[in-house]
């Protein structure tokens, strides 16, 4: 779940680039930039997810 | 711009540093308190000499050779291409031009080791010297550079507004080049050296551990206000031009913006706990200074104010949230404190930031932009470089370590060695 959550932030990243190379008007530049933003939170999500079951373990 | 009054702002930043370290290490248990402050000099040596010899060359200088590529019609400058080991940096004072090189360096060398600094917190009466300086070298060479490239040494985020039309990412005292990137820095940490032995029951409920000495964390609040000042101010001057008198509104939005967060975490824990919490507050105080440096030259004092109570009733809860329902184990909120308030500072900026040129939309845009490439290039760096270091150098201590404190464990003596508990026969009648 781990790697897949980097993607996701990497993406997410990626997303809002693109978004700026390809597109001219700021409101399409701005609902990229928050579906970029969108994508990064759920790796975020997951990436948080992924660490929360080894802090079940007694250590 | 001012050299006398720029070198005097810069030389105040280490202050920042000291503030931070006698904070994690009041916030951390006392059995752990000489490997605190000991693992926040090895931070900054290890960042001073990353970042002069390597860090320097990528983090670059507007004017300086950079790497580019073109696409989309656009220039994209994502890494500086300065020579290494701060060649070229005019220390010598034969070329006119030199002092505008030698005066960011010094300022970024000193943030570099703000920026190490911050994850300490994080990882806590737990995290190995050995790994501290592998993670303070990733930071101070890699990920701060690149970043600070990007807003302070004429990147693509700079040049949003030249490039694609909406506004240039602005961050005038280093909220997202020192504090978010630190903070995220925190959060790897915490993820990888897991929670302290005993902080989480089985049945997931969170232990209470205290910090062992809350007077030392106070101080290190007030250091910190004077070397935010003079992080904020230097910046301001270096970067965005700020004269005298802005610094001088530089000064005063700190303070305001530090009142506002310690104000609002203290108001906050007296009604949801009938007394205000010492820790909270001062975890509010430096919030308010975290949020306040992305705006500092450029919001009124009242503006400064409103950034600082939002950014100390945010630290407040989400600390809560972080240690209760994500389990994250960060004793001194490193995450809530430098992150979240950072990410808060940079959209504020946004939303009431007085700018010469733009549209608000544009600015609130170009924020964004910055944020994203934040928390979506960073932080999966940053994670992935830490990853790698702890298969070198593992992270956590071992659990002896965690029975006999990371004083004894790492350094063979304990910071306090006097201070035992004595039996009813030594206790004077």
């Amino acid at each position: 779940m781990k790697p897949v959550a980097c993607l996701l932030l990497l993406s997410g990243f990626f997303i809002v680039l693109a978004a700026l190379a390809l597109l001219q008007s700021l409101g399409q530049i701005a609902a990229f930039v928050g579906a970029g933003f969108g994508v990064e939170a759920f790796g975020v999500a997951l990436l948080v997810q992924a660490y929360r079951p080894a802090a079940k373990e007694q250590r | 711009m001012n050299p006398a009054l720029c070198l005097f702002a810069i030389l105040l930043v280490p202050f920042a540093s000291a503030g931070l370290a006698l904070i994690h290490q009041g916030l951390g248990r006392s059995r752990s308190a000489a490997h605190a402050m000991l693992g926040t000099l090895c931070a900054l040596s290890v960042s001073a000499i990353v970042f002069v010899l390597f860090g320097s060359s990528w983090a670059g200088f507007t004017g300086a050779a950079t790497h580019t590529f073109t696409a989309g019609g656009a220039h994209w400058d994502w890494l500086g291409a300065a020579p290494f080991f701060a060649r070229g940096a005019g220390f010598d004072g034969t070329d006119a031009a030199g002092l505008e090189r030698a005066l960011p360096l010094c300022l970024e060398m000193f943030a570099a080791g703000l920026v190490a600094t911050v994850p300490l917190s994080a990882g806590a009466d737990r995290w190995r010297l050995a790994p501290i300086c592998l993670s303070s070298a990733l930071l101070a060479g890699i990920a701060y550079p690149l970043f600070t490239h990007w807003v302070w040494g004429g990147g693509w985020l700079a040049q949003l507004g030249a490039n694609f039309g909406i506004a240039g990412f602005t961050d005038a005292g280093g909220a997202g080049a020192i504090q978010v990137v630190g903070g995220l820095a925190a959060l790897s940490v915490a993820w990888i050296a897991g929670p302290r032995r005993g902080k989480f029951a089985d049945d997931g409920m969170a232990a209470a551990i205290p910090g062992h000495n809350i007077v030392m964390v106070l101080f290190g609040c007030i250091l910190a206000l004077v070397g935010w000042t003079g992080l904020d101010s230097a910046a301001s001057i270096l970067f965005y031009g700020a004269g005298p008198q802005q610094v001088a509104g530089v000064a005063i939005n700190a303070m305001l913006s530090a009142a506002g967060g310690c104000l609002a975490a203290l108001a906050v824990t007296r009604s949801r706990y009938h007394k205000p919490d010492a820790s909270l507050s001062a975890n509010g105080w430096i919030a308010g200074l975290v949020a306040g440096s992305a705006s500092c030259a450029m919001v009124s004092p009242v503006a400064a104010i409103f950034i600082g109570v939002i950014a100390g009733v945010l630290t407040t809860y989400t600390i809560e949230v972080f240690e209760l329902h994500l389990r994250v184990d960060d004793p001194g909120g490193a995450v809530s404190v430098h992150a979240l308030s950072g990410i808060w500072g940079l959209i504020a900026l946004g939303i009431y930031g007085n700018f010469p040129g733009g549209t608000r939309a544009g600015h609130v845009l170009a924020q964004w932009v910055g944020i994203c490439a934040l928390i979506g290039f960073m932080l999966p760096l940053i994670h992935a470089g830490n990853l790698l270091l702890n298969r070198l150098s593992r992270f956590r201590v071992d659990d002896d370590g965690h029975r006999h404190g990371m004083d004894v464990r790492e350094l063979g003596a304990g910071a306090y060695p006097e201070f035992v508990i004595h039996s009813d026969e030594f206790v004077p009648r």
